[in-house]
C-alpha cells in the first residue's frame, strides 16, 4: 500500500533524542561519510553493509508500518468478498485481497533483513504501538467503495510506491518492484467497477458518486502532510529512501486521476478544483488536516474495529500455528528415529 | 518458534526449464514442506515458476561486505581475460 511518517511531533522529537539522530548526522563519522557517498552515487545498500543506526531505524519503522498497512488493508475489502455482486467480481476481489496479504509478507521479510523479528513486529501492531495507514480506518459502506478503494486508494499507493522501487535499501526496493506490478491490477479492477456502475442505472451511478465523494479526500491525504509540515522528509530524501516530496506525489496523483473521473462521468467532490493553464496542473481546495490527525490518533470510524478484527484473527489462528509446530516436531522426531 | 518467529527459509524459483533458480525472497515456516507450500502461495500466484527451492536461511554462508576488496578486487586489473582485450585484424570477418 503506502507509507508516510505517522508519528506525532512529540514522538518524532523523542525518537530523535533517543537515537541522537540529528547530532550524529552533523558529526558524520568516517563511516557515515562513506555511506552517504555510496547513496549519492546511487548505490544500493544491502543488509550486511554498514549503515547508520538512524537509517536502520527509519527503515524498520517505515517498512513495518507499510507491512501493517497491507495486512490491515485486507479488512475493509475482505468484508465484501461474500457480498460481491457476481462470481467474476468475487474471484477478482479474492485475488486482490490475497495479493495484499502477499505484499505484507514481502515487506515483513524486508524489515527482518534489518535485524528485527516478525513476531515482535506483529506484536507492535496488535498492541497498537505501531501505526498503519489511516485510510483503512474509513468504513466500506457499499460495493462502490470496493471500486473506489481499488481505483483511488491503490492508485495513490502506486504513485507513492513507484519511486520506492529505486529506494536506497535493496530489499525494500526489490519488494516494491513486486508490489507495484500487482498493484496496477488492483487499480484497474477498481476503475472497472466504477466504470460499470457509471454505465448502470441512476441508483448505481449515485452509489459510485457517493463512494467517490467519500474516498477522494482521504486518498489525497495518503501522501502525508504538506511538505512544510513534514520535517523528517529532508533526511529521508538525503538517504534516498524518499525520492519525491509528499506534495509532488500528491500532485502527480491528482493530475492523473481527475481526467479518469471525468472520463466516466464522475463529478469531482471539490468546488475549488480547477486546471491551471500556466502550470499545466490541477489545483485543489484545502485538505482537512485536522481530520487526518484525528484519524491517526485513533478517532477514525473504524480504528478500533480494524485492530480488534486483526487481533481476533490472530488469536483464532493460534491453534493452527500450534498444530503446525506440533506436527513439525513430530515429523522431526520420526525422521530422527528412522 | 512461538510468537510467530518460525524458521526463515530463502526461496529460489526456476522461472522455466532451461534457466537456473533465482532468489526471490523468504518465508517463515515450521519445516521445509510448509516452506514450499507458503512459497508457492506467496511467490508463484502469476505463473512465475515451474520449480522451487527452499533453503533454511541459517544454512546460507555469505561473504562479508568487508571482504569485498580482497575477494573481488584482484579481478579488476585482468582485462586480458575478456575477448574484447584482443585486437582482431580488420580483414578477419568472424572470430
Amino acid at each position: 500500500m503506502y507509507t508516510t511518517d505517522l508519528r506525532t511531533k512529540a514522538q518524532k522529537a523523542a525518537d530523535a533524542k533517543d537515537t541522537g539522530a540529528k547530532d550524529e548526522i552533523v558529526e558524520a563519522s568516517e563511516n557515515e561519510a562513506r555511506f552517504q557517498a555510496r547513496i549519492d552515487d546511487e548505490q544500493f545498500i544491502e543488509p550486511k553493509d554498514w549503515m547508520p543506526e538512524p537509517y536502520r531505524k527509519t527503515l524498520v519503522r517505515q517498512i513495518s508500518q507499510h507491512a501493517h498497512s497491507e495486512i490491515v488493508g485486507m479488512l475493509p475489502e475482505g468484508n465484501w468478498i461474500s457480498r460481491a455482486p457476481s462470481l467474476r467480481r468475487k474471484l477478482i476481489l479474492l485475488a486482490k485481497v490475497q495479493d495484499e496479504a502477499g505484499h505484507g509478507l514481502y515487506l515483513y521479510s524486508a524489515a527482518e533483513t534489518l535485524g528485527v523479528e516478525r513476531g515482535d513486529l506483529l506484536e507492535q501492531l496488535h498492541t497498537g504501538k505501531a501505526k498503519y495507514s489511516t485510510i483503512f480506518n474509513y468504513p466500506t459502506l457499499t460495493w462502490a467503495d470496493i471500486g473506489a478503494i481499488g481505483w483511488l486508494v491503490d492508485g495513490a499507493a502506486v504513485t507513492n510506491q513507484i519511486p520506492l522501487c529505486r529506494c536506497s535499501y535493496g530489499p525494500y526496493a526489490r519488494a516494491m518492484v513486486k508490489v507495484c506490478k500487482e498493484e496496477s491490477f488492483h487499480q484497474r479492477q477498481g476503475f472497472e467497477i466504477m466504470t460499470v456502475m457509471m454505465e448502470g442505472n441512476a441508483e448505481q451511478r449515485e452509489m459510485a458518486q457517493d463512494a467517490m465523494n467519500r474516498w477522494w479526500w482521504p486518498s489525497l491525504m495518503m501522501f502525508g502532510p504538506p511538505d512544510g509540515d513534514s520535517p523528517n522528509s529532508a533526511q529521508s530524501m538525503a538517504w534516498k529512501i524518499k525520492r519525491f516530496s509528499n506534495d509532488e506525489l500528491r500532485q502527480r496523483f491528482i493530475d492523473a486521476t481527475v481526467p479518469q473521473a471525468e472520463a466516466i462521468g464522475l463529478t469531482m467532490p471539490d468546488p475549488d478544483l480547477g486546471f491551471n493553464e500556466v502550470t499545466g496542473h490541477y489545483e485543489i481546495g484545502d485538505l482537512n488536516w485536522d481530520e487526518f490527525w484525528s484519524v491517526v490518533k485513533g478517532e477514525g470510524h473504524c480504528n478500533r474495529d480494524r485492530l480488534d478484527a486483526r487481533v481476533e484473527a490472530y488469536a483464532d489462528g493460534a491453534w493452527v500455528r500450534e498444530a503446525a509446530e506440533a506436527y513439525a516436531e513430530k515429523q522431526k522426531a520420526k525422521h530422527a528415529a528412522a | 518458534m512461538s510468537k510467530g518467529n518460525w524458521d526463515l527459509f530463502e526461496i529460489f524459483i526456476r522461472s522455466k526449464n532451461g534457466l537456473s533458480h533465482k532468489h526471490v525472497g523468504s518465508v517463515h515456516a515450521t519445516d521445509a514442506e510448509m516452506a514450499i507450500e507458503n512459497a508457492r502461495d506467496l511467490y508463484t500466484r502469476r505463473m512465475e515458476g515451474v520449480s522451487l527451492w527452499v533453503v533454511p536461511s541459517k544454512s546460507i554462508v555469505a561473504s562479508d561486505p568487508g571482504d569485498m576488496e580482497h575477494l573481488f578486487e584482484p579481478a579488476r586489473d585482468k582485462v586480458y581475460r575478456h575477448p574484447t582485450f584482443y585486437k582482431v585484424p580488420d580483414n578477419i570477418e568472424n572470430m
